[in-house]
């Protein structure tokens, strides 16, 4: 395999179903999806509380959140290596070298997207319908859930970007995973491991591989969202 | 709701995933060489057969293996650069330290060789010519242990590097031949590296066969005062069969298109 055109490999990969190849892609999909969801579930309320709520500071928060999409993976990583490693605050967990560490480096990444997305939504939104809900008696906190509802589809397209840049990563994924052969190694960290052997044409045709994995799940939230939109109105 | 019954299978999935694993693994901090050359898929399963112990190797530089080991998040340490070993003993850290393998490094460069390194009467003669033609070279700058040897090379020449011609890197081996090859550069690898290294371009072994390119590799076991949650247990059984006849037949036996790469060296 170690000449040829990378699409032809990219579709022999597909076509063989390796084995180890399958356990890079599901462990590549539960990590990145797993840090999407946890995420998710921290941003959500943290972007909308920071969208409501007026209190000193606010503003360096919003522009540190907004600041922090950019955190490069590969201090994200060293972060979570540092907290994570023996000789560090949470080293007796164990979890350094783990798909669990992986995940929290991910979870770091994704987590300011969701946030500042959610934040700007919610804002714009309350700016909407701030008298109409008032005028109901409903608190900034208890319209919190309503406008997070109402900005569903638009949250779906943060989601997104935050999966992108989960299932992207290289940099995070390697430092606190080490890229253990069926351990920690994901598609991200094979394509880093077959180019450093000098195997490009399989290192771009496992790319091709992550890329229409990517579009997959991107496709299955097109048409999720699609056919709730027709349901739901 | 399903998908919120999905959502929390795909989170306690994602969880206990490492509870669920084998427990009985153990972490091997290593070095790129041996487990790109592909020495490791090839004897880990023999030693999984022979003891039930799985190994997970963490592949990076020789300096980065250290201060992996020196913060306790290795088992055992596997790497070549005597050194650093010896050193790593002396402080307290490891405990002890077994010669399993060696093989040598080779200088690369390109197959037109501007510096007229393949008539070299020695490593040190071979550099020197590469610094007074002012070849372009490029070195790996990650304080690996290929890294060490080189700068042993040039400290035995006599010379300090121009940053004219000299192009330090930070990088592994293979992205150091990568970027060789694209820069038709002169390079220090090693040669289990070099072997499986596929893109090589216009990149062709030039030096080869003195002493001072002799590389050693060696395993050493953590200091149980210093690290008590490491296996030791589990380690000390990786550690013996590497030095055992089992161990290294196994050792012996990779090849890469033939050709053997490394060779056992337990005494």
């Amino acid at each position: 395999m170690a000449a040829g055109n990378p699409f032809a490999i990219a579709l022999e990969l597909i076509l063989e179903r390796d084995p180890v190849l399958m356990g890079i892609v599901s462990l590549s999909l539960q990590v990145s999806l797993s840090a999407v969801l946890i995420a998710l579930v921290l941003a959500l309320p943290f972007g909308a509380a920071l969208a409501m709520f007026r209190f000193p500071g606010r503003g360096l928060l919003v522009t540190l959140l907004n600041a922090l999409m950019g955190l490069p993976p590969v201090v994200a990583g060293l972060m979570v290596y540092l907290m994570l490693s023996r000789a560090g605050p949470l080293g007796s967990w164990g979890l350094l070298f783990t798909p669990t560490a992986m995940v929290i480096a991910q979870t770091l990444l994704v987590f300011p997207i969701i946030a500042s997305l959610s934040r700007q939504v919610v804002e714009d939104l309350w700016e909407e319908y701030r008298e109409q809900l008032q005028s109901l008696g409903c608190s900034r906190l208890r319209a919190i859930p309503t406008l997070l509802w109402d900005a569903r589809f638009s949250l779906v397209t943060g989601v997104l970007a935050g999966f992108g840049r989960a299932s992207a990563e290289v940099g995070a994924v390697l430092i606190v995973g080490g890229n253990i052969d069926g351990v920690t190694r994901v598609m991200t960290t094979a394509i880093a491991l077959e180019t450093s052997k000098g195997n490009l044409p399989l290192a771009l045709g496992l790319g091709i591989v992550l890329l229409l994995l990517v579009a997959l799940v991107n496709a299955a939230a097109y048409l999720l969202g699609e056919s709730a939109r027709r349901r739901l109105g | 709701m399903s998908s919120r019954l999905y959502v929390g299978a795909l989170l306690a999935l994602a969880l206990t995933t490492p509870l669920q694993a084998e427990d009985r693994h153990i972490t091997v901090a290593s070095t790129t060489s041996t487990e790109q050359s592909g020495l490791f898929g090839h004897i880990i399963p023999q030693f999984r057969e022979a003891t039930g112990i799985n190994v997970r190797v963490v592949a990076v530089g020789t300096g980065q293996a250290f201060a992996i080991a020196r913060a306790g998040d290795a088992d055992i340490l596997f790497v070549h650069d005597t050194a650093g070993e010896e050193e790593f003993v002396a402080e307290g850290y490891g405990k002890e330290r077994r010669k399993v393998m060696y093989n040598d490094f080779v200088i690369i460069g390109p197959s037109g060789d501007p510096a007229g390194i393949a008539g070299a009467e020695s490593a040190v003669d071979a550099m020197t010519r590469i610094a007074e033609a002012e070849a372009v070279f490029v070195s790996r700058g990650d304080d690996s242990g290929t890294h060490r040897a080189e700068l042993r090379l040039w400290d035995d020449a006599g010379i300090a590097p121009d940053r004219g011609w000299y192009r330090e890197l930070g990088s592994g081996m293979g992205p150091t031949l990568n970027t060789a090859a694209g820069m038709d550069a002169y390079v220090v690898a090693d040669r289990a590296s070099w072997l499986s290294f596929d893109n090589r371009q216009d990149l062709t072994l030039l030096f080869e066969g003195d002493d001072v390119l002799f590389n050693p590799y060696a395993s050493v076991r953590i200091n149980p005062e210093r690290h008590p949650h490491v296996k030791h247990d589990l380690a000390a059984k990786w550690h013996d069969w590497l030095v055992s006849e089992e161990g290294q037949g196994a050792i012996a036996e990779f090849t890469i298109d033939g050709e053997q790469v490394f060779f056992p060296s337990a005494d």
